[in-house]
């Protein structure tokens, strides 16, 4: 805890010589200055721990079904617990509950075994993550065929649509940003141009303009009678969105790559595309993971924006929950929720990215 | 002469790289200008003269690394031009060394070597790492194969490079300066492993300051300043009776 409290000085690391209380004495009381600033920062984290722990834990309602099962004066989780399929499934029927439950099990078990080493053929594995497990997923969500009920995209919502939709952008955004980067680094003029004018038209519109435009301005465009899905909307609009930006992260990955490499994969015979995909990307995709994982999160949580657009993903679900009636004035509890569950999703990909990271390192080190 | 009889003389007769009237620009730089090359198959040849005067940017031109605007090269009886199949092949003919040896970091030494032999040659991942083994054998680290480049010292990444490029059976090898980023006890590991190779019959053109190297290993000895052949002679000739005052200047400098 004290670790945290950002008032430290940067120290050489303590010698393990010299135990707790020497430690201390190095890196909190050096000087009658630390002393004062160490026990300010103390107070600080007192004032700030001890009524969020009473108010989170101690004095917090945890069971009961209704608003009258909240007494304590704290943080009323009953409103979560009671809301908590709303918030993970939308409005998604409940007799089907499992299909959500399969699918997010099934990536769930996908990720796991490939990062297992030992697993065999963990390319076709990856192959089929990302290609073949979309399609299964999708079934699973939507069914209409083979005795699955069908589900419109309507009644998706809670924390799984924006699983959704955070996959679906992550998935597709990174590809095409890579294609649009090499675009951009391209001999041939064209190419060129159209990444260029494609990456900054959409670096240049916030967000909430895309998802708008996709759902308001688009059915304008397209001839009388034909919708297509507003959640296939959004999902395009967020897709293009990302990988523009993607695309500028890759590009500074590109650029970090000596001329080298590039000069001896010619000089190998390899093509263009075979020293893309043999030689370069895979060393500046490495270089910029931590900015990719850093677009992945941003975009994870741009996805609440879709409340504009009138889909329901978490935020907006919880948002309907304390707005109910029932619940009226819980909106605290609410916000509190959707902030641990967006931050361990965060908090997870960002661990990931460093754990990648290391396991990549191939040692310019020794 | 009858066609069985595979004599040395017939095949050191042989014209491998002819370079005629070739000029370069880069913008408003000529830096290369009429160079008039002729190498036989199996000679070696050193090229020398001070930095910038266009050696990295003539022997680039064989391979091309760079494009040549004026004059022509024509190597192992292709001509090279804008044709991409053309390139393509004759830089299967041409293996080249760089000066910082441009590994690829994100693979092992042993994949290092495989990679064109599987994605160019198409051969058979097995075949293509028994190739490579080899390779590396003759240059003398086959047990370094599965360390990344950046586990190795300088001298065994140039090593590696060097094994990298014989892989895919060259009939002419490159060198630029291949020894002039190495610590002073490994460039004679590579001077060694480049003598072996002079040896073996290959074809060479190497740059390099490596005086040393020139006087045992090559044929004959090209000077170049301010992107000009100005002298080419044997090494014997070369050292001892420099004809240009240029060339003297150089040598005095470098010896
Ligand atoms: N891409 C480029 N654009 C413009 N000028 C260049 C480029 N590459 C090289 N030059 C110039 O061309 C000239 C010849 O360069 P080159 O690298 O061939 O010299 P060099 O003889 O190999 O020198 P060194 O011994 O330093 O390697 C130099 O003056 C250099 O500045
Ligand atoms: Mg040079």
């Amino acid at each position: 805890m004290i670790k945290n409290n950002g008032f430290l000085p940067a120290l050489p690391p303590p010698s393990t010589s010299v135990g707790v209380i020497g430690w201390l004495r190095q890196n909190l009381f050096p000087s009658p200055l630390n002393t004062v600033l160490t026990i300010l920062a103390i107070y600080l984290i007192y004032l700030v721990t001890v009524p969020t722990v009473s108010w989170v834990f101690l004095n917090a309602d945890w069971v009961g079904e209704s608003r009258n099962a909240c007494t304590s004066g704290g943080a009323c989780w009953v409103f979560v617990a009671a809301r908590f399929d709303l918030f993970m499934y939308g409005f998604y029927p409940e007799s089907e509950y499992w299909r959500i439950n399969l699918a997010f099990a099934i990536l769930a078990l996908l990720l796991v075994l490939l990062n297992i080493r030992q697993v065999p053929r963990r390319g076709w594995l990856a192959a089929f993550t990302l290609i073949g497990y979309p399609v299964v997923a999708f079934y699973l969500f939507s069914g209409g065929l083979f005795g699955l009920d069908e589900v419109e995209t309507s009644r998706w919502g809670g924390l799984s649509l924006t699983l959704v939709l955070s996959g679906v952008g992550i998935v597709a955004s990174l590809p095409i940003g890579i294609v649009l980067a090499l675009g951009r680094n391209s001999q041939m003029p064209i190419v060129k141009a159209v990444s260029i004018v494609f990456i900054e038209f959409w670096r240049g519109v916030p967000l909430i303009t895309v998802l708008f435009m996709s759902s308001v301005m688009l059915p304008l465009f397209l001839p009388e009678g034909t919708s297509f899905d507003k959640l296939l909307r959004a999902m395009i609009g967020i897709v293009l969105f990302e990988s523009a930006y993607m695309a500028e992260v890759v590009r500074g990955g590109l650029a970090a790559i000596p001329r080298g490499q590039y000069e001896a994969a010619k000089a190998l015979g390899l093509n263009y595309w075979k020293s893309m995909v043999l030689i370069i990307l895979p060393q500046a995709l490495k270089l910029v993971i931590p900015g990719i994982v850093n677009t992945f999160i941003a975009l994870f949580k741009d996805t609440t924006l879709v409340l504009i657009i009138g889909l329901f993903d978490l935020l907006t679900t919880i948002e309907a929950g304390f707005k109910d009636s029932n619940w009226l004035g819980y909106a605290v509890e609410g916000y509190v929720f959707a902030a641990l569950i967006y931050w361990i999703f965060c908090f997870s990909m960002s661990r990931y990215s460093q754990n990648l990271e290391r396991k990549l390192h191939t040692g310019h080190a020794r | 002469m009858t066609i069985t009889n595979n004599s040395d003389a017939s095949a050191s007769a042989k014209t491998i790289i002819q370079i005629t009237g070739m000029h370069k620009w880069y913008g408003e730089f000529h830096v290369l200008k009429d160079i008039n090359l002729t190498v036989l198959k199996g000679e070696r040849i050193v090229v020398c003269g001070p930095s910038g005067s266009g050696k990295s940017t003539m022997i680039r031109c064989i391979n091309r690394l760079e494009e040549h605007q004026r004059g022509k090269i024509i190597v192992d009886g292709i001509e090279l031009n804008d044709d991409l199949k053309r390139i393509d092949r004759i830089r299967r003919e041409v293996g080249m060394v760089f000066q910082h040896f441009n590994l690829f970091p994100h693979l092992t030494v042993l994949e290092n070597c495989c990679l064109a032999l599987i994605w160019v040659r198409k051969m058979p991942r097995k075949k293509a790492e028994n190739i490579a083994m080899e390779y590396l054998a003759r240059v003398k680290i086959p047990e370094q194969a599965k360390k990344y480049p950046g586990q190795l010292s300088g001298g065994q990444q140039q090593r590696v490079a060097i094994a990298r490029s014989l892989c895919m059976s060259p009939s002419i090898m490159l060198f630029d300066e291949p020894t002039s980023a190495l610590d002073p006890e490994m460039i004679k590991e590579v001077l060694e492993t480049m003598i072996e190779l002079a040896e073996s019959g290959m074809t060479m053109i190497v740059v390099t300051h490596e005086m040393g190297f020139a006087k045992t290993v090559a044929d004959r000895v090209i000077f170049m300043d301010e992107g000009q052949i100005i002298e080419e002679n044997d090494p014997e000739s070369f050292f001892s009776a420099p004809e240009h005052d240029r060339t003297k200047l150089f040598l005095s400098q470098i010896m």
